[in-house]
């Protein structure tokens, strides 16, 4: 830890006369400085993109504020998460659950439609897609089932195992209901990923492996995915077809990306991103800004920022001797950097279009706050852990 | 186990750092490897090029009056794709303007479809222009009509009100000239497909499209200006990101004089009701005033006419048909370059030039009888007139024909008569080098070549012929013989003897031939290009209308110098003997009842006439002449098909012609009187004022004419 990040945060306290936060000096303030990073980052990317729009309406710095608002409510969720002891935020996590299950039920009851799939719920001026929040309580409450009773020394229950898929099981088919697809896979890997490290039994894993590939074979073959979702793999497969449209924003996307050469335009000089040619741009699409005004090396800072966090997760999660707590970093390492691949892979015409956002950077306030409270939740483990 | 855990964790982190690496390298490959690709896409994606359109050049007579100008006029145009994805394809639109347009909706539908498209109107009504371009369906507007489809755009759609350059056709001192100006249009998906890269021509091109439009349509139409737009997704301009100005095309100075055009047109008018008085049909007309110097073109004139304005509009199918039918005269065909009739009598100078080619004398005497016999058929003279003994220089002057059956005769005995065996055809070399059967090479579009009724012609329609003559010949006509046996059976002869031999030049083609009939026939242009190398001593000009290009500031950009395209095949001698001939005709010969009280002796006039049996029609009426005879400056030729004698009908139109050019009042000649200042035409170049306005000659040269 920095000397001079501890100073400020000391001069802070004494400033503001706030009361002295538990743990703080041993939190992992490289990571949460990545996160911040790529926030803010994200914030400057979705002013670009949405100043001209935005200013048309009234005020250019609408979508900037609400982002940095996003933000703050995010850093506040993460700072909660981080004070209260995590007995507590086991307990917490299913109520959570619930209410996100309560949320996606409500989705497909009410939810608004946008781009094919009901994934928002309006509410208060507001709109809220709670399958952001099912993803970090899905990762609470598997890792808090699997490390249930003891300490990674033998392998969990198969009732445990069964446990914790049945708990992923009732939000992934809600959401496969919207359909969100790229949601789905991103939780399926994530909850893989966090069984495997929790240890439980190779043929569990072989198992699930071949149960994933019939079934993704019975999908295929029984046409129970959506007609948009065909379109998407049909489009990804063959460019030229075109019946969504969605090949239109891909290549967009990728003119967008390509024409930022080395260095980009610079920040706001985006051809591209002024004329909006690029749909979806500060959601989805947020990473074609970066590609065009900042060029390879900024565009390849995001992806450097996003694996140097993915490393940071996974090293919590392996000197952590607390098996919740590896599992939770595992689960957050596996969330941010699948659906960043997925995100960014799409922008790059290497994947089919999943209407995931960008991890940190893209605009919307349910993902930005359920991942800052994912990193609240660890940033406390690791803490009490270290402090130990 | 926990090392499992954390091996597990270790695959786990190496395979997410793989993902993420995978995607640096998709990356990489695209901003980096590929990334100056897709900088031009985007740029394609955000950049519009919008063209301003150059200003026309003008087309100026030698004095510097405008024959054709520009204007603005408030144009309503229709988008037919914004039309066409109207529910009811956009009728109800339709006949919305039409009614307010006060036209048939037909014709608003006509003109927006496409030629070349089912149930398209023939080409100047449908739309030739680009696809994707608003169609003007109705210019020169009211400024308030306008107004109000601009502001009821919602009964409306696709249809916009626009200001657009139009030519406008001044007409000075009521000339015409319709065919030699032409027109423009949108350019045609053929032009476009045949134009060469540096003409710059685009899709939503206007070209000129007939006439010195198109002739110097690279020379007027100069080179449009591009504004570069930046737009945004929906197309909203949201930068301008460059321009480059359009250059104004340059002006095209003719040799034309429009007091000259307007004597000529008005005098071929006159023939024309002259033939008329005299019950002729008269159904076309041409006359030509050249300068026998250099090939210049002064004047000349096509009947019937048509207003140069008509295109405008875009035509109705009603004017369409009008232009090309056959009743009102076929209007548009160009009768000076694209008329083709036989020569008759006005060939008797190539004859003569032939004769002496081959060996037979000036100074001989010749016997002009009432007849002839050859091969036993009877050729005689036109209202069997006789003069006995003459020269040939005196029967050029009174058109004695059966001099020249006999010249033809001996001359055919010569060279013989199977066109496979022998291909030495002395007329057919001698009307060569006079310029006919070839294009003149006049500087106007689609000009027609004519033929000389020679061996080679013979033999050449024989090839052709032959396969379709020699299957008649067995099948015989039964369509024909249903109708009328004796005909089909005459026409089955006909054939075969045309299979059997029909590339005999036999005696009568030669006797044919040698009064300019049979199958030869030329354009009066040809006949004025020949006429003017008679004059000239010897020299076939190019004719050429235009005289010089200047640029908008008044700089001469080029100076047309004459093009000389051949030499008569013949000696001085022989030209000056045919001049002196050609010159009593009007003392003592076919035109002498044309020319008293005229200068004769201040200026000669040298003119043959010609009169042209046609078959199953009247006569072709040809005056050809120049003058002065002594160094001659000016041709004239005027033609009137199914105009009856060539001196009767053209004579008195001719004569005005001169008095004209040489400023003859009575028998008085003064030259201040002349069209041309100084009696001659001009050598100078008009003046173009700072504005890129023509400076009238009277300023320019500080003189006002009397």
């Amino acid at each position: 830890m920095s000397g001079a990040i501890r100073d400020a945060s000391f001069v802070w306290r004494r400033v503001s006369g706030a009361p002295r936060f538990r743990r703080y000096r041993k939190f992992d303030f490289v990571l949460i400085i990545a996160a911040l990073s790529l926030s803010l980052l994200g914030a400057l990317l979705v002013w670009s993109s949405t100043r001209i729009t935005a200013g048309a309406a009234g005020d250019s710095l609408f979508f900037l504020k609400r982002h940095l608002l996003n933000l703050g409510l995010g850093l506040i969720l993460c700072l909660i998460a981080s004070q209260i002891s995590h007995r507590l935020v086991r307990a917490y996590a299913p109520v959570v659950y619930v209410l996100s299950l309560v949320g996606l039920i409500a989705v497909l009851l009410v939810g608004t439609v946008v781009n094919g799939a009901k994934s928002w719920l309006a509410f208060a001026g507001f709109t809220i897609q709670p399958a952001e929040f099912v993803k970090v309580s899905i990762i609470v409450i598997s890792a808090t089932l699997l490390a249930e009773k003891r300490d990674a020394e033998n392998q969990p229950l198969h009732s445990i195992v069964v446990a914790a898929l049945g708990v992923a099981a009732v939000p992934v088919l809600l959401i496969l209901l919207q359909p969100d697809l790229g949601t789905v896979l991103m939780i399926l890997a994530t909850l893989f990923a966090i069984l495997a490290v929790s240890g439980v039994s190779r043929w569990w894993l072989i198992g699930l492996v071949t149960s994933a590939v019939s079934v993704v074979a019975l999908i295929v073959a029984a046409g129970v995915l959506a007609q948009y979702q065909i379109d998407r793999f049909t489009v990804f497969l063959n460019p030229d077809s075109d019946p969504l449209g969605v090949s239109y924003n891909v290549r967009q996307a990728e003119i967008a990306i390509g024409s930022g050469g080395w260095f980009g335009n610079g920040l706001f000089q985006g051809t591209q991103t002024a004329g909006q040619f690029v749909p979806e741009q500060r959601t989805d699409f947020i990473f074609s800004v970066a590609g065009e005004e900042l060029g390879f090396f900024g565009s390849s800072m995001i992806l450097l920022l996003m694996l140097f966090i993915t490393w940071r997760l996974i090293r919590i999660a392996s000197r952590a001797d607390d098996l919740f707590g590896r599992l939770v970093a595992v689960g957050m390492a596996g969330w941010i950097a699948i659906q960043g691949f997925q995100n960014i892979g799409m922008n790059l015409e290497l994947l089919p279009v999943t209407g995931v956002p960008l991890p940190f950077v893209s605009y919307g306030g349910s993902s930005m706050m359920a991942l800052w409270l994912g990193l609240g939740v660890i940033l406390n483990l690791d803490a009490t852990k270290r402090r130990r | 186990m926990k090392e499992q855990s954390i091996l597990r964790l270790q695959v786990f982190k190496w395979f997410l750092t793989a993902l993420l690496v995978t995607l640096i390298a998709r990356l990489f490959f695209i901003q980096v490897l590929t990334g100056e690709d897709y900088a031009q896409l985007a740029d394609e994606n955000r950049i519009r090029e919008v063209t301003t359109l150059a200003v026309r050049g003008l087309i100026l007579d030698q004095a510097g009056r405008p024959l054709v100008e520009n204007r603005t006029s408030l144009v309503i145009t229709v988008d037919r794709e914004t039309i066409n994805e109207l529910p009811d394809n956009g009728n109800e639109v339709l006949s919305r303007l039409a009614t307010i347009l006060k036209k048939p909706e037909q014709e608003l539908r006509d003109r927006i479809t496409p030629c070349g498209a089912t149930g398209s109107a023939p080409p100047p009504i449908c739309w030739n222009g680009s696809p994707l371009q608003p169609v003007p369906v109705a210019r020169d507007v009211g400024y308030k009509l306008a107004l109000k489809i601009m502001e009821d755009s919602l009964n409306f759609p696709g249809v916009a009100a626009e200001v657009a350059a139009e030519r406008v056709y001044p007409a000075p001192l009521g000339v015409n000239a319709a065919h030699l100006l032409g027109y423009i249009g949108p350019i045609s998906a053929e032009e476009l497909a045949d134009a060469d890269q540096a003409s710059g021509y685009k899709r939503t091109s206007v070209v000129g499209r007939a006439g010195l439009e198109k002739q110097y349509d690279l020379v007027l139409r100069g080179v449009d200006g591009k504004k570069l737009l930046a737009v945004d997704r929906s197309g909203k301009v949201v930068d301008e990101i460059g321009e480059t100005q359009p250059i104004p095309g340059n002006y095209l100075i003719t040799a034309l004089d429009a007091d000259l055009q307007q004597v000529v047109e008005r005098e071929l008018q006159r023939a024309v009701n002259r033939a008329r008085e005299n019950n002729f049909v008269a159904d076309g007309g041409a006359a030509i005033v050249m300068d026998v110097t250099n090939g210049q073109v002064l004047a000349m004139a096509s009947y019937p006419s048509y207003e140069p304005d008509i295109w405008l509009n875009g035509l109705s199918n009603r004017e369409y048909k009008s232009l090309i039918s056959e009743a009102n005269g076929v209007p548009l065909l160009h009768r000076p370059t694209q008329g083709l009739y036989a020569p008759a009598s006005t060939f008797k100078v190539v004859m003569t030039a032939a004769a002496e080619k081959a060996g037979m004398p000036l100074t001989g005497l010749y016997n002009c009888s009432p007849e002839v016999t050859i091969s036993s058929r009877v050729f005689r003279n036109n209202e069997s007139r006789a003069y006995g003994p003459i020269s040939l220089a005196r029967a050029l002057e009174v058109s004695c024909n059966t001099v020249f059956y006999r010249i033809a005769n001996d001359l055919w005995e010569q060279t013989g008569k199977d066109t496979m065996k022998t291909g030495r055809d002395p007329i057919d070399k001698m009307a060569r080098s006079f310029g006919l059967g070839k294009i003149t090479g006049i500087d106007l579009p689609s000009e027609y070549a004519g033929r000389i009724g020679g061996r080679a012609w013979k033999r050449e329609n024989w090839e052709r012929n032959k396969d379709v003559w020699c299957e008649r010949a067995k099948s015989g006509y039964p369509e024909t013989a249903k109708r009328d046996p004796v005909w089909a059976e005459t026409l089955r002869q006909y054939a075969a003897e045309n299979c059997a031999d029909g590339f005999l030049f036999r005696a009568g083609d030669a006797v044919n031939i040698a009064i300019g009939q049979g199958d030869t026939v030329v354009t009066p242009l040809q006949m004025a290009v020949a006429y003017s190398a008679i004059a000239n001593d010897g020299t076939l000009f190019q004719p050429q209308i235009a005289k010089a290009i200047m640029d908008v500031d008044g700089n001469v950009v080029q100076e047309f110098a004459p093009k000389v395209t051949g030499k008569l095949n013949t000696s001085p001698r022989v030209l000056s003997y045919i001049r002196a001939a050609l010159t009593n005709t009007a003392i003592s010969g076919t035109t002498a009842w044309v020319f008293p009280g005229f200068p004769l002796e201040q200026v000669p006039i040298a003119s043959k006439t010609g009169t042209g049996q046609v078959f199953n029609k009247q006569s072709t009426s040809w005056l050809a002449t120049f003058a002065p005879a002594i160094n001659p400056r000016y041709v004239v030729v005027m033609m009137v098909s199914q105009g009856g004698t060539g001196s009767g009908t053209g004579g008195p139109s001719v004569r005005r012609i001169y008095e004209a050019l040489f400023g003859i009042r009575g028998s008085t000649i003064n030259p201040a009187n002349a069209i041309f200042p100084y009696g001659k035409p001009r050598t100078k170049l008009p003046t173009i004022d700072i504005n890129g306005s023509p400076v009238p000659e009277a300023e320019a040269i500080g003189r006002t004419k009397p």
